[in-house]
Formats: C-alpha cells, sequence, structure tokens
C-alpha cells in the first residue's frame, strides 16, 4: 500500500464493487428480451449502486486528505500500470452524484424509450461504469481508459436515439473530445517518463522544472477545457445537448461536464501547479467571457433545450473561476458548483424530457402558458430554475457566493463582471420562467406529472433546497482535501 | 520436430495441389478448416522448438516461433472466414495458394540471410500474384489488380535486390548479424543508408509502408474478400518480424536509419488517413487505413531496443485480429463476393444483425485506437516506447493522426447503427459465424484490457 491510500475497513473491494455493479446488470439484461424487465433491471442495478456508493459516503472519513478505500492491484507490471483506486474528498461526492443522477435517467427513458430499449439501458449502465470508474481511478491509464471508454456509449446514446440532427451533434462530440484526449495521453506518458510510474498520486506535488510544467499544462487544458467546456471550445455542447434524447442531455450536463472541471482541480492543480498559477489569469479571463457570452446568448435563444445547454456554458465558467481563483473558497464554490449545476441543469433537462414528451417539441412558445393547468410541473420548474440563477436559499446560490468571494478577493474586475455575468442568467432564466408559467392564453389538455416523474424529481427538488439551506454536511466532506490541497499549493508557489 | 509447421504447411499445399487435379468437392472447405486447425496446434506445439539449420542461415527460435504461430493463426482465421458464397475461381488451387504463401513467410521469419530471406519472401509473394486475379466475378478489375500487384511486387523485389547488392559489398556478407554488425561503419556514408532502405523495400511494399503504399487500394479493390482479407493482414506480420529481427540485431540506435523510418511513418499515417477520409468502397478504406497502421507500426522499430520491438509485436498482433474482424463483417455482408461493399451498404446493419454492427464497432473502435480496446492498448505501447527513445514529433504526429482517423472509422458505426436503410432484411449468421464473431470482440477487448501475458512473452522473445 502506498502511503496516500489508507486501507479500505471493508473486507472486500467496496470500490470495485460500485463500478462493476452497473456492470453485472449490463451482463443481466444481455438475456432479457422484455421490455419492462429490462428497464427494471436497469433500475435497479442503479439503486444497488447508489446503495452501495452511500455506503461509501457514510464510512467515509472527512478527516484525512489521503485517498480511502484504497484497492491496489498490479495490471501492466512491464508498464508498471496499476489498478488502482481511491477517493477523497473531492471525489466521493461525485461519484454519489452520478450514482444518483443514474438510475433517474432509467427511470425518465421509461416512456420516451421504444426503439432498441435494451441497446439504450445498456449504454447507461455502460456509462455509469465508466463515470464511476473515472472518478475513481488513481492510475492515469486506468483513468485514460475509463474517460476514452465512455466516449463510446455517450456517442451511440446521441447518434442512435438522437434527434434530427444527430449525425452532426454525435460526430462533434465524439471527435471534439478525442482531440483533446490524444494531449491527455502524450502528457500522461511525459509524466510516466519522468516519475517512472503512471500512479496519480505519485505524480502530485514533485517540482517539476517550469517549461515541463508549462506544457504538460497545455495538453492537459485542452483536454480538460474541451469537457468542460470553457469558452472557445464549447461549440460541441449545445449541439450535443440538443440532440441527445432526455437521458443523454442529463448524463452529459450532470456528470461529463464536471469530468473536465474534475481533472482541472485533480490533475492541473496539484501536478503542475507553477503552470497553473502562471495560466490563473488567462483560464480566469475565459471563464468570465463564457460566463458573460453564454449569458447573453441564452437571452436569444427560443429553443428550451439550447437556452440550458447554453446555460450549463456559463456556470461551468463559474466554477473554472473557482478553481483558479486559487484560494480555498475558491475551491469550495466550484466543488459545490459541481454537485449543484449536476443537480440543477440535469433536473431543468428532465424538465424539458417531461413536457417533450407532451407537446413533441422543444420551442419555448410551444410550451409556453403551462401554469394553468400543470401547476406540479410549474412548481418544480420554477425550484430548479430559481436554483439555476442562484436564488438565495437553493443550492446554487451558496456555491456562487463562495466562487464570488474568492473572486473578489483575487480580483475585483474578475469579481465585478462575474456579478454581470450572474445578472443576466437571472434574466434569462426569468423569461424563461415567465413564458412557461404565463407565456399563452390557450387551454390545451395535458396532463401534469405522473407519479414516476414525481418520484424522480423530488430527491432532486429536495437536494436543491438541502443544500442550499444547510450547506454544512457537504462542505465538511471535501474541506480537508480541499484545504490540504490549498496549503501544498502555497508551499510550492513560494 | 523443429521443422514441423513448416513441413506441415507444405504438406497442406502439396495435398490441395493434388485435389485440384479432382473433380469439385463441397466438402473441401471442411477439410481445409480442419487441416488448418490441426496445423495451427502444430505451430502451437513446436513453439518451443530450438534450432539452427544450413550453416545458420535458417534459425528456429522462441521469436521466429512465436511469430510463425501468428501467421498460423490468421491464416487459420483466413480459411476460416472463408465463405462458399462468395467462391472464388480453382478452390483447391486457391487453399494451395494460400498454404504456399503462409509456408514462405513461415521460412521468411526464420531466415537470418540475405538470400533465403530473398526465396522465402518470392516462395510467399508469387502465390499471392496467382491468387489475386482468382475471383469470380466477371469485372477486369481483379485482372487489373493481379497485373498492378504483379509489376509493382517484381519491381520492389527487384529494388531490394539491388540494396542488398550494396550491403553484400560492404558488408562481405549476406548473414544477417555480420551485416548489422557493421552497420555503423556503412551509416556514416550516405551509400550505406540507402543501401539498407532499398534493401527493406520489399517489406515496406509487404507492409504498404510510404513510399511503397500505393499498390494496395488498387488490389484491396480488385481481389476477392478473402484474398484481400490475407494480403492485409498475414503478410505484414512477417514483414514486422522481419523488421524486427533487424533491429534487435542492430547494436546501437542508428539516427540516421530512424530519421528516414520517421519520415516514412509521419507521411505513411497522414496520407493514409486523410486519403482514407474521402473513400466509398469499403476495401479501398481499409486499404488506406492499412497505410496509417504501418505507419503507427514504425514507432516501435524507431527505438531499437527490446521495448519497442515487443510494442510492435504487441502491435501487428492486434493489428492482425482487428483487421480481421473488420474484413469478416465485409465478407459476410458481400455473401455472393461480386461487388465490392461500399459504406452505403452498412446502413441499417445494426438492425439487420446486432452481433455483425457490434463486430463492426469493436474492430472499427480498436482501429482508431479507443480504450478499451487493443487497437489502444497497441497505440499506447508504441507512444510510450518512442516517446521514451525521444521521438516527440512523431508521437504527435501520430496523436494527431490518431483523431482524422476517428472521423472514417466512426463513419462506419455511425451509418451501421444511426442510418437506417430501405433493406431491412434481417442478415441470418450461420451458428459458426456467429461465433467468430464473439471470438473476434472477445479477442480484441481481451488485448486491451489485459495485455500483460502477450506483451510479457514478446518481450522474453526478443
Amino acid at each position: 500500500m502506498s502511503p496516500y491510500l489508507t486501507m479500505n475497513p471493508f473486507g472486500f473491494p467496496i470500490l470495485s464493487t460500485v463500478i462493476f455493479l452497473p456492470l453485472a446488470g449490463v451482463f443481466f439484461i444481455l438475456f432479457l428480451k422484455d421490455g419492462n424487465k429490462i428497464k427494471t433491471t436497469a433500475f435497479v442495478a442503479g439503486l444497488l449502486t447508489l446503495a452501495a456508493s452511500l455506503i461509501l459516503f457514510f464510512n467515509f472519513d472527512a478527516g484525512t486528505p489521503l485517498f480511502q478505500f484504497g484497492e491496489s492491484l498490479a495490471w501492466i507490471p512491464a508498464y508498471n500500470i496499476t489498478y488502482a483506486l481511491g477517493v477523497d474528498g473531492i471525489s466521493i461526492m461525485l461519484i454519489v452524484l452520478t450514482t444518483m443522477i443514474s438510475p433517474l435517467c432509467v427511470l425518465c427513458s421509461w416512456k420516451a424509450i421504444e426503439k432498441r430499449v435494451k441497446e439504450f439501458m445498456i449504454c447507461i449502465l455502460l456509462m455509469e461504469t465508466a463515470m464511476i470508474g473515472v472518478f475513481c481511478a488513481l492510475d492515469f491509464i486506468l483513468f485514460y481508459v475509463f474517460w476514452e471508454a465512455m466516449l463510446i456509449p455517450m456517442y451511440l446514446l446521441i447518434a442512435v436515439w438522437g434527434g434530427p440532427n444527430k449525425d452532426y451533434a454525435s460526430l462533434k462530440f465524439f471527435i471534439y473530445t478525442l482531440f483533446g484526449s490524444v494531449f491527455l495521453l502524450v502528457a500522461i506518458i511525459a509524466l510516466y517518463l519522468v516519475n517512472g510510474t503512471f500512479s496519480i498520486p505519485e505524480a502530485m506535488f514533485k517540482g517539476y522544472s517550469f517549461t515541463f510544467q508549462i506544457w504538460v499544462f497545455l495538453a492537459f487544458a485542452i483536454a480538460f477545457a474541451i469537457k468542460v467546456p470553457m469558452f472557445p471550445f464549447h461549440t460541441w455542447l449545445p449541439a450535443a445537448h440538443t440532440e441527445a434524447p432526455t437521458a443523454g442531455s442529463v448524463l452529459l450536463a450532470s456528470i461529463l461536464l464536471k469530468m473536465g472541471t474534475y481533472g482541472f482541480i485533480r490533475f492541473c492543480l496539484p501536478i503542475v501547479p507553477l503552470a497553473s498559477i502562471y495560466f490563473a489569469p488567462f483560464m480566469i479571463a475565459l471563464s468570465i467571457v463564457a460566463i458573460i457570452y453564454a449569458g447573453f446568448v441564452c437571452l436569444s435563444q427560443t429553443d428550451m433545450k439550447k437556452l440550458i445547454a447554453y446555460s450549463s456554458v456559463a456556470h461551468m465558467g463559474f466554477v473554472t473561476l473557482g478553481i483558479f481563483t486559487f484560494t480555498v473558497y475558491g475551491f469550495m464554490g466550484a466543488m459545490l458548483q459541481m454537485l449543484n449545476h449536476g443537480v440543477t441543469t440535469g433536473a431543468l433537462f428532465l424538465m424539458v424530457g417531461i413536457i417533450y414528451e407532451r407537446t413533441h417539441s422543444r420551442q419555448i412558445y410551444d410550451n409556453a402558458g403551462l401554469g394553468k393547468f400543470m401547476p406540479a410541473y410549474m412548481g418544480f420548474f420554477g425550484l430548479f430554475a430559481l436554483s439555476s440563477f442562484a436564488f438565495p436559499g437553493t443550492n446554487s446560490f451558496v456555491g456562487e457566493l463562495y466562487v464570488l468571494i474568492s473572486a473578489f478577493v483575487r480580483s475585483r474586475t474578475a469579481g465585478f463582471f462575474a456579478v454581470v455575468g450572474a445578472v443576466v442568467a437571472a434574466a434569462y432564466m426569468l423569461k424563461l420562467l415567465k413564458q412557461i408559467a404565463w407565456g399563452r392564453e390557450d387551454k390545451r389538455d395535458f396532463k401534469d406529472l405522473n407519479v414516476r416523474e414525481f418520484v424522480y424529481l423530488t430527491p432532486l427538488a429536495i437536494f436543491v433546497l438541502w443544500v442550499g439551506l444547510f450547506p454544512a454536511p457537504f462542505v465538511r466532506v471535501m474541506e480537508t482535501t480541499l484545504v490540504h490541497l490549498f496549503m501544498q499549493l502555497n508551499k510550492l508557489s513560494q | 520436430m523443429t521443422l514441423l509447421p513448416e513441413l506441415y504447411m507444405f504438406l497442406f499445399s502439396v495435398f490441395f495441389l493434388f485435389l485440384s487435379v479432382g473433380k469439385k468437392r463441397t466438402s473441401l472447405f471442411t477439410a481445409a478448416r480442419v487441416l488448418a486447425l490441426v496445423g495451427f496446434f502444430i505451430t502451437l506445439v513446436c513453439s518451443g522448438a530450438r534450432g539452427v539449420f544450413f550453416a545458420g542461415a535458417y534459425q528456429v527460435d522462441f521469436f521466429s516461433q512465436i511469430f510463425k504461430v501468428l501467421l498460423s493463426a490468421g491464416f487459420t482465421l483466413v480459411v476460416f472466414m472463408f465463405e462458399k458464397e462468395n467462391e472464388v475461381e480453382n478452390l483447391p488451387e486457391f487453399f494451395m495458394f494460400l498454404g504456399f504463401s503462409t509456408l514462405g513467410l513461415m521460412i521468411l521469419v526464420s531466415s537470418v540471410e540475405l538470400i533465403s530471406i530473398v526465396v522465402s519472401l518470392e516462395i510467399s509473394s508469387f502465390s499471392l500474384y496467382a491468387i489475386v486475379p482468382l475471383r469470380k466475378a466477371q469485372t477486369r478489375t481483379q485482372i487489373e489488380a493481379a497485373m498492378k500487384y504483379l509489376f509493382f511486387g517484381a519491381i520492389s523485389t527487384g529494388i531490394m535486390l539491388y540494396g542488398m547488392g550494396y550491403l553484400y559489398g560492404m558488408a562481405h556478407s549476406t548473414y544477417l548479424p555480420d551485416i548489422m554488425a557493421r552497420l555503423p561503419q556503412f551509416l556514416s556514408q550516405p551509400l550505406g543508408v540507402l543501401a539498407i532502405i532499398l534493401a527493406l523495400s520489399a517489406f515496406f511494399f509487404k507492409l504498404s509502408l510510404f513510399p511503397l503504399h500505393f499498390w494496395a487500394p488498387d488490389i484491396y479493390e480488385g481481389a476477392s474478400d478473402a484474398t484481400t482479407t490475407f494480403i492485409a493482414t498475414v503478410p505484414k506480420i512477417a514483414a514486422t518480424a522481419l523488421l524486427i529481427r533487424l533491429a534487435m540485431l542492430a547494436s546501437s540506435s542508428p539516427a540516421q536509419l530512424a530519421t528516414v523510418i520517421i519520415v516514412f511513418a509521419a507521411f505513411s499515417m497522414t496520407l493514409g488517413n486523410l486519403v482514407g477520409l474521402v473513400q466509398k468502397d469499403l476495401k479501398r478504406l481499409l486499404a488506406y487505413s492499412g497505410i496509417a497502421h504501418a505507419g503507427y507500426l514504425m514507432m516501435g522499430l524507431l527505438s531499437f531496443n527490446r521495448e519497442g520491438n515487443a510494442a510492435a509485436a504487441y502491435y501487428i498482433a492486434v493489428y492482425l485480429f482487428m483487421n480481421l474482424a473488420l474484413f469478416y463483417v465485409v465478407m459476410l455482408l458481400s455473401r455472393r463476393g461480386e461487388k465490392n461493399v461500399t459504406i452505403n451498404d452498412l446502413s441499417g446493419l445494426a438492425r439487420r444483425s446486432p452481433l455483425l454492427a457490434l463486430t463492426l464497432a469493436v474492430a472499427a473502435f480498436s482501429l482508431a485506437g479507443i480504450p478499451p480496446t487493443g487497437g489502444f492498448t497497441g497505440k499506447f505501447f508504441l507512444f510510450v516506447t518512442a516517446f521514451k527513445a525521444g521521438y516527440l514529433a512523431i508521437v504527435i504526429i501520430a496523436a494527431v493522426n490518431t483523431v482524422i482517423s476517428l472521423f472514417y472509422y466512426l463513419n462506419l458505426v455511425r451509418v451501421s447503427y444511426s442510418r437506417e436503410s430501405e433493406e431491412l432484411r434481417p442478415l441470418a449468421l450461420a451458428f459458426h459465424e456467429k461465433v467468430l464473431c464473439c471470438v473476434f470482440n472477445i479477442v480484441i477487448i481481451y488485448l486491451g484490457l489485459m495485455p500483460f501475458g502477450l506483451i510479457d512473452l514478446f518481450r522474453d522473445a526478443m
């Protein structure tokens, strides 16, 4: 066991269990023919994974910055590659987010997906395995394998079950992401040649030469900035989001985008700290541009899904802003915003999916004026919309507040522009909310939410209010790790 | 015992030579399959054999035996994939020529002397010249392909002999160990570099590496599916084996040679991938993909050390399986073998036969180098060794090329999964066809996730 890992207190490899439970579900689904049985199996597999990840969460020791529940096996000894897993305060919340969102994706596709149900559920479960794997991996190659393997089911989700423009969207998504990833691979190999190992913790906080750090940072940054997506690399996102089926949009927004920011906080900061500090002004500038630019683009959207997709770009701008301000508050705000964006934007995509099943249109006008006859729907929509522009009392307020404090500490200009962005966010979300609630007078008969829809919206709504009113338990989980990261960065930059 | 694999392959070919005199029987396929499988197991059993023959010109060592196993595996799989429907003319002769070609390649991987190399290479090439036109469809493309293959092949052999003449003149020996020992001396003069590049040209030709790549698309297009499958995979293994053997014998890393190889590799992958983007005919596309992959493969040979050689060997092993898998899809799609399969023919494949579409997807993702497939792991080893040897430029070129190539590999998957076609007739696969598809999928993913056994084996052999 390396000094970075603490032992797994369970008698069995709990992290591998969480990772491979969805894969076990895939195995069962392969032998099933009936659509309902397939959906049930996928849902049960998702719930079991959630249960396993909650065990993880409640046994997590928030008092140590080390990686916990460690597992380490030799995988390819010839190249010193290990099958190493572990979670710390940064990854644990993202794992729980993943396991929470995935069963909801199965639920929301219950009726919406009619053709090739089996393949669809297999894709969702494969995605889940790969996504959890990304957050658990402590070996670069293991990380890279999960990171790339995720692309295949996601690509298929868009390309097979997507909207009319799916060809373009899925191809763009795949190629954009792969373009970033190959540079990631080159950077990983470069680090291996210096360190002699692919272990991620062992590559952290080493005093690499400045030039080396610059190059590695650039390679990392391309990969992660595309995934986030940061401003000039964001064009794949609206296309992919708009064309993907609801479950695909939710997975993309809630979890895939987080991988970019997770990459920044897990790799860029600890491994190439000097370069990260050097490039921080650029990253902050790009984040600000993303926040404001995406905000204004949102104002002119007529397509609900596109609007929410662009709002993702702005929200992720807050996350990268928080990361590159280099304060503990900034890190915390970024982490919280990652969770909040995952829940809120995921929920908004679910809302769009629900109304799309009824009107078969994503245009705002076609879905306007629902306030009178879909009160429950509007209730949820209102809550998530408020949360999206960080209304006090909702989850995003806490996260954005942390980020804004940190931004003002670092630079007043950055803080000022971020506040402008936040105001624009309120403008476009309120505009959307107004349209959806009161935009049309005519009466149409759509059914309000059914039980299944209630079931998958309620946990998200609870989360929104819980984090909004009492964020302490979530902050406490990640605090030690982030403070440790901050201290190490401070030590290295002096 | 030591020469049993070669001997068996010889008897296999002679057996079919005699059968060609008799009447045509349908049982021929079964006979060929059973005999090929027996041959594979014999090769496997003989993998421990050691020996030196003909005054050191013929070496049976672990290196040669492991490549003979690969060759035999490729040959056996081609025989298994070969279907009754996409018939070629003169069936027994076809098997005979395939057998002789494999025999030549088996001898090649054991040869360490220039003349035996030339002879074995020609045994293999002549058989291939003969089977390219044996296609049943009455078009002229196969005749054109056969002519081109014969001419280009003969010219490349001529160039090789010319280069070998220089090598002999400089080293005063036809034995590879002697030549490679003198390598540092004569690489200092431009003529030495020229001589060794010329001498290798026939192998570059077999691998379809730039600048001897131009034959591949036309021959792939013209020859029957079974012939193409063979040409696209098995001779490349032997050519790689010989190049690795040379790299093993070179005592130090010759920088001049490495520069030339880098240029060839860079051009090969870039050209292959860029032209691959616009191909409509699936076999032509695979030809350009093969050119690109020859470029990737060269990255392993750059470093002139054990790790690089093992990486190249691993890559060619993965390449064998992923390429065969894709060709199998082509073969099953064009049951009658009259017309070549185009990309449009793939539309709706996921509906017509989910398993075949999956095989196509796994093979295409593997060729593109996406984890968790073998193509990624193989490429990763190549990247690491080339980077370690200090050739960062070629690693970056290869990385960019991976992205370019993704366009057309992904296109195959896209068409088969997301495009609907007018023809929704299900494509029923026979039991053994399903088994073969599953074998390909499992092997490709196995090589991707668990490379440790094979890569260690290759490292021991180098």
